[in-house]
């Protein structure tokens, strides 16, 4: 099957008056449809940049993006949820398709469906400061899926979170996806959420970041992330992982 | 109202009782001041004739009703105060605007502007006077300058210090910079604009009062000049009470106004 997302030999340089510093430096990757790809690495080595690009926030130095698909659309979910204080849950949902002129009687209807089979159905019409934080990220995450992309890239989506909750929402979150039949690419410095949800896990070195070591994650009673971690298998993945980051304090 | 508990009613009794405490001392403390300074007056312990009493400027402002130039007065000052506060929140907000659309011209204005609004601007009331006239204009001129400067400064830091992930999320929507100030910017600046206009309305008062006291025909700025002029402290110190209502009344609108859009 034709991958949905390619990149070639991707590089990017930040530049300041003093400096001039690579961030990432010839990445390669392909991802399949439906897949969900993991990608941990230590901190500051150029993971969210890697999303930014890929999300058309920012433009890479050297290398080639290749979709899959024409007019491909993605979703971007970031470490806040960013709702609009003065929009109610639902038109804070509308905002995607508004800024896209796509907001008409179908789209309007999917949005209201999405919003009532994921629980926040009675909470359409209120503020969002009247939710909890992990609420509002699941309204965040139905924000991104409002536009139906075919890719949902998430920039460390539930860091912000309580142990608990994030718990909870990574696996409300991991539901919502593959139900949706989507492709999720995940950045995040958390090795069990990485471990537990993904199919495939990049580890990503120090700056100037290069893959350093591809997992396709395997276990036999595979189900739903917050199960995941109770495979004998996790523990496995965790420990070896966790030598490829070479953490030094 | 038959719903609620007998604690909440206990609750609400109370903040009640509490407002009308607060307004019944409010009340109190001017009678106190207008009663102490009418029994100085009266007792002679206070000289009338510089310190004026609440009777006399009672008296004075009857007089001036009744020969039509109260109103006129008021009218004249609250005229231009308006005329100005709306030429400098509309500047305001167009200048705004494009400082923020254009990063660019706000980095070239910065020193400038910075300049412009820490001038005192009555030095530059004679020049204004030449250059405009000894008219009402300069008076609206002088207001404008002096109300102008800090509207587009407050409004334009409210539009540069939104949430940049807010931004961030509308352009991953792709957004463009028209939606990203419709969608985002203005109405995530709603409260930062009304607090603007309040301190717009109270600068465009200064500079009309400024202005009047400097050049003018009419207007509660020209009572002051004038009752100071002829020694008419009564004229002087009635004119600064109407002058405290008018200012009152003023914020009170725009409050009400804020309450009602909200």
């Amino acid at each position: 099957m034709k991958p949905i997302l390619t990149i070639q030999h991707l590089t990017k340089n930040y530049h300041d008056k003093k400096s001039e510093m690579t961030a990432i430096q010839d990445i390669s990757l392909d991802v399949k449809e439906n897949e969900f790809l993991a990608i941990v690495g230590p901190s500051g080595c150029g993971k969210s940049t890697l999303l930014s690009i890929l999300a058309g926030l920012d433009t890479a130095s050297k290398g080639k993006i290749t979709f899959g698909k024409e007019n491909l659309k993605i979703g971007y979910m970031l470490q806040k949820d960013s709702l609009f204080p003065w929009r109610t849950i639902l038109e804070n949902c509308y905002l995607g398709l508004e800024i896209n002129h796509n907001l008409n009687d179908v789209t309007k209807k999917r949005v209201i469906d999405l919003l009532t089979t994921y629980g926040l159905g009675d909470f359409m019409d209120k503020y969002p400061d009247s939710l909890s934080g992990g609420m509002r990220q699941r309204v965040a995450l139905i924000r991104t899926l409002a536009i139906d992309p075919d890719i949902l890239l998430l920039d460390e989506a539930f860091s912000a979170l309580d142990y608990c909750t994030r718990l909870a929402l990574s696996d409300d979150v991991y539901q919502i996806i593959k139900k949706e039949g989507k492709t999720a690419i995940m950045v995040t410095h958390d090795l069990g959420e990485a471990i537990s949800m993904a199919d495939r896990i990049i580890v990503l070195s120090k700056r100037p970041s290069k893959i350093k070591t591809e997992y396709v994650i395997e276990m036999k009673d595979k189900s739903t992330p917050i199960n995941n971690r109770k495979c004998p298998e996790f523990s496995i993945y965790y420990d070896k992982i966790w030598r490829d980051l070479d953490v030094h304090l | 109202m038959s719903t609620y508990s007998e604690e909440h009613l206990v609750f609400l009794k109370k903040a009640k009782r509490r407002k009308r405490l607060i307004i019944l001392t409010q009340i109190l403390i001017i009678v106190v001041f207008l009663a102490i300074w009418q029994l100085l007056a009266s007792f002679k312990l206070i000289n009338t004739f510089t310190f004026s009493s609440p009777w006399d400027v009672v008296q004075t402002t009857i007089q001036l009703a009744k020969t039509n130039q109260l109103w006129n007065h008021i009218w004249v000052t609250v005229y231009e105060t308006l005329i100005s506060f709306l030429l400098a929140g509309g500047i305001g907000l167009i200048i705004a605007t494009i400082l923020w659309w254009v990063p660019f011209l706000a980095k070239v204005f910065d020193p400038y502007l910075t300049i412009l609004n820490s001038l005192p601007k009555v030095a530059l009331g004679p020049l204004i006077i030449i250059w405009v006239g000894a008219s009402v204009n300069s008076i609206i001129f002088m207001a404008l300058m002096i109300s102008v400067f800090i509207t587009i400064i407050n409004i334009y830091n409210g539009f540069i210090s939104i949430d940049s992930d807010y931004i961030k999320l509308l352009r991953s929507f792709h957004a463009s910079k028209k939606e990203i100030f419709l969608k985002l910017i203005l109405p995530g600046n709603r409260t930062n604009i009304i607090n603007s206009l309040k301190i717009n309305i109270s600068m465009s008062l200064i500079g009309v009062i400024m202005g009047e006291l400097l050049v003018s025909k009419q207007g509660l700025g020209y009572l002051i000049m004038y009752g100071s002029q002829v020694f008419n402290i009564n004229l002087v110190i009635t004119a600064v009470v109407i002058l405290g209502i008018v200012s009152y009344l003023m914020y009170y609108v725009i409050n009400w106004i804020e309450k009602k859009s909200s």
